[in-house]
């Protein structure tokens, strides 16, 4: 207790001889760390069904980015050394929780980074709160984590169900997608993406006609039954929710049901480049989906994405990516600081406008902690326009920032400051 | 009506793989009294070798459907010989520890080289298309799987329950010691026993690869309900197996269309029931249990 006082303290001190200046760019002064060590906790799946497309590599990712700013900023850059801790969930909420608890008390760990799994992130953002530490969810996407579970020391940095629905669901919808039929994974993600994408379809001028849960975990990865509703009910698109390798089986079912024939599109929730590595590039082809980064995108992401391949062998998906960034503006907010201090990089996150790589019209939003940024519709491309490996898909369009981001009045966010 | 009648079809795809799942274990069973829980990764080495002929050599899904499940019971025919051999004299726990750790070990080894998404794996061109029944279409790949699961099925029935050799390892399971009195060398087909059983289960996995997701963990999914369906059937009983192997599959189909989350429960609601009122299984006898 004494030492966060003191840290507080010495802030204050910092915050008051750099003229607290906010914003303004790396202060170049030093840092004062609490216990003399930065300790960044890794929490995600490592052994099931979200391990590919976060997982261990995504632990690389944060470790490249502490590497890469020390190599930027000098080895003293955060005024002591830098720790990455790591811990499988397996994507339950309770070993979450535990995990984040451990973390942050017995480890002194000052941030918990991505967390797969709705339903584990949720657990984590309520041990943030109490605890009063630093927790950047990445990989998961439910919209309570800036709505109804939202905290001052919980930020929401890739993307969530509202996004995925106001990119993929409007858009196919005005290309005249009108009536939908739509499958999602029977919990919390699933749910959440159902809501969110009947909104933006009813919105969009569009019809869902109906709506069907599927098991989840689907144990006999059969979805058989829901696809042949499908050809019964005739929509002009069927929404796709599931994740991972349910999604997986979704689309080969469909493939094999031969729905496109009959004029069903295939409009799928969120896809990741591991799903296209497992589907297989051409059954997916012509597929639009939002997503809020491709490696292929640009140079600044190529070359990102390069230095990632030669250290992992796989070319990075958007989770990998997004936990590279987060670590990185994470730690840029400690330098603006001078201090590890949650409230004082709390208040150096809030507000703050950025770019990098990952994030394009970057902004903390001050009142839920939604990480607000330009998100992107792609498309699946033929195998045969594919230039390389891992070359999947290309930009279609760029959705702004505010039009991707859910409207603070629908948030239901109350932040206790 | 037309909904029904082609759900009733997914119902026989999804049965389809329980009985051959559960036949394979019901031969295991019934001549090595050994439970088999490494059935499942088995059957996901089916469905990767399958990908790993495809990928590697270009060998296509009918000469796979030869080689993987040959290849694999032979694979299978070396585990017996090297460990499971070695457990027969013990409790049955011993075995079940035993091909319960193969299987986290042939999982693990298969995630550490393909991690866990899965693998892509096209279906034969000659069966990619589909036959048109009324206002849908349905898959012709998944009518070929009914026909060619009933067809091995009825094939194995055939040689266990009518010819000289299924006569031979009946008699062996049932009385090991009489049998061999009579001059009949039992412990010789314990092997190819096994193997065949697993050559059942990697048939199952490639069958599996152009309709399901090609992963590691595809074959533990599936083997909890291919022991369901060995109990409902009977242990050790091959009729049995295959019967309610299609029962379950028909019936949790059909559940389905009411409610999509029963598709889950029914098979273990039959197998309380079974267990109920009839506790050797629909097709088992007290003897096979002894």
């Amino acid at each position: 207790m004494k030492k966060t006082l003191a840290g507080a303290l010495a802030v204050l001190l910092l915050t008051a001889a750099c003229g607290g200046g906010t914003g303004a760019g790396p202060s170049g002064g030093t840092v004062k760390l609490s216990d003399g060590k930065l300790v960044i906790a890794v929490i995600n799946d490592q052994s099931g069904v979200y391990a590919d497309l976060s997982g261990k590599n995504a632990v690389e990712a944060v470790k490249m980015a502490v590497e890469d700013f020390k190599a930027k900023y000098g080895e003293n850059a955060l005024g002591g050394s830098v720790e990455v801790l790591t811990a499988d969930h397996q994507n339950k909420a309770d070993v979450a929780q535990q995990k984040a608890q451990e973390f942050y008390e017995r480890n002194n760990a000052d941030l918990i980074l991505d967390v797969p799994t709705s339903s584990a992130a949720l657990a984590i953002a309520d041990v943030a709160k109490t605890e009063k530490k630093l927790y950047i969810n990445v990989t998961a996407a439910t919209t309570d984590l800036t709505g109804k579970s939202c905290n001052k020391y919980t930020f929401h940095y890739a993307y969530d169900t509202y996004m995925l629905a106001q990119g993929t669901g409007i858009t196919v919808t005005q290309q005249g997608g009108k009536s939908w039929y739509i499958i999602y994974p029977n919990y919390a993600f699933g749910q959440d993406m159902e809501k969110s994408f009947r909104q933006a379809v009813t919105a969009a001028g569009g019809n869902v006609v109906q709506s069907d849960g599927s098991p989840f975990p689907n144990t006999t990865g059969d979805f058989s039954s829901l696809l042949l509703k499908a050809g019964q009910l005739k929509p002009q698109v069927l929404g796709a929710m599931q994740a991972g390798g349910d999604l997986v089986n979704v689309v080969k079912q469909y493939n094999e049901f031969k729905l496109k024939d009959q004029n069903i599109k295939l409009a799928v929730g969120l896809l990741f480049d591991t799903d296209i590595t497992a589907v297989g590039q051409d059954a997916l082809a012509g597929t639009v989906y939002t997503t809020p980064w491709l490696w292929s995108m640009d140079e600044q992401s190529k070359a990102f994405a390069d230095k990632f391949l030669k250290r992992t062998n796989i070319r990075p998906t958007f989770a990998h990516a997004a936990n590279y960034s987060a670590a990185w503006q994470y730690m840029e907010a400690i330098r603006r600081a001078g201090s590890d201090d949650a409230d004082a990089v709390v208040k150096q996150l809030e507000g703050y406008k950025f770019n990098d790589f990952f994030i394009r019209n970057g902004f903390v939003r001050p009142e839920d902690h939604w990480v607000q940024h330009d998100a992107l519709i792609a498309q699946v491309k033929p195998k045969s326009e594919a230039k390389e490996a891992f070359d999947y898909s290309k930009v279609v369009s760029t959705i702004a920032a505010d039009k991707a981001s859910r409207p603070l009045s629908e948030a239901g966010c109350s932040m206790p400051k | 009506m037309e909904y029904l009648a082609l759900q009733l079809f997914n119902g026989l795809v999804n049965g389809s793989f329980y009985a051959l799942l559960s036949l394979g274990l019901a031969v295991i069973f019934g001549v090595l009294r050994v439970v088999n829980f490494a059935h499942g990764a088995l059957y996901m080495l089916g469905a990767f070798a399958a990908y790993l002929l495809l990928q590697d050599f270009g060998v296509g899904f009918w000469l796979a459907l030869i080689l993987a499940p040959i290849g694999i019971g032979i694979a299978g025919m070396v585990l017996e010989r090297l460990l499971i051999r070695r457990l027969y004299g013990l409790d049955p726990l011993y075995n079940f520890l035993l091909t319960f750790g193969l299987t986290l070990m042939i999982q693990d080894g298969v995630r550490l080289r393909y991690g866990l998404q899965g693998q892509p794996y096209p279906a034969p061109a000659e069966l990619a298309g589909s036959v048109s029944a009324g206002l849908v279409a349905y898959p012709t790949y998944r009518l070929f799987v009914i026909a060619f699961s009933l067809v091995v099925c009825v094939a194995v029935w055939y040689v266990i329950e009518r010819t000289r050799l299924g006569m031979i390892v009946r008699a062996a399971t049932e009385r090991p010691e009489l049998t061999r009195a009579l001059g009949i060398n039992v412990d010789r087909w314990i092997t190819p026993v096994f193997g065949f059983g697993v050559a059942l289960a990697a048939l199952g996995g490639v069958l599996a690869a152009p309709m399901r997701n090609v992963s590691p963990l595809m074959g533990s999914e599936l083997i909890i309900f291919a022991f369901a369906v060995v109990v409902i059937g009977g242990m050790g009983s091959i009729a049995g197996a295959v019967v309610a192997g299609f029962l379950v599959g028909v019936l949790a189909s059909l559940a389905a269309v009411f409610n999509p989350a029963l598709e889950n429960v029914v098979a273990f609601a039959l197998m309380a029931i079974v267990l109920l009122v009839r506790p050797a299984g629909l097709f088992g006898s007290l003897e096979a249990r002894s």
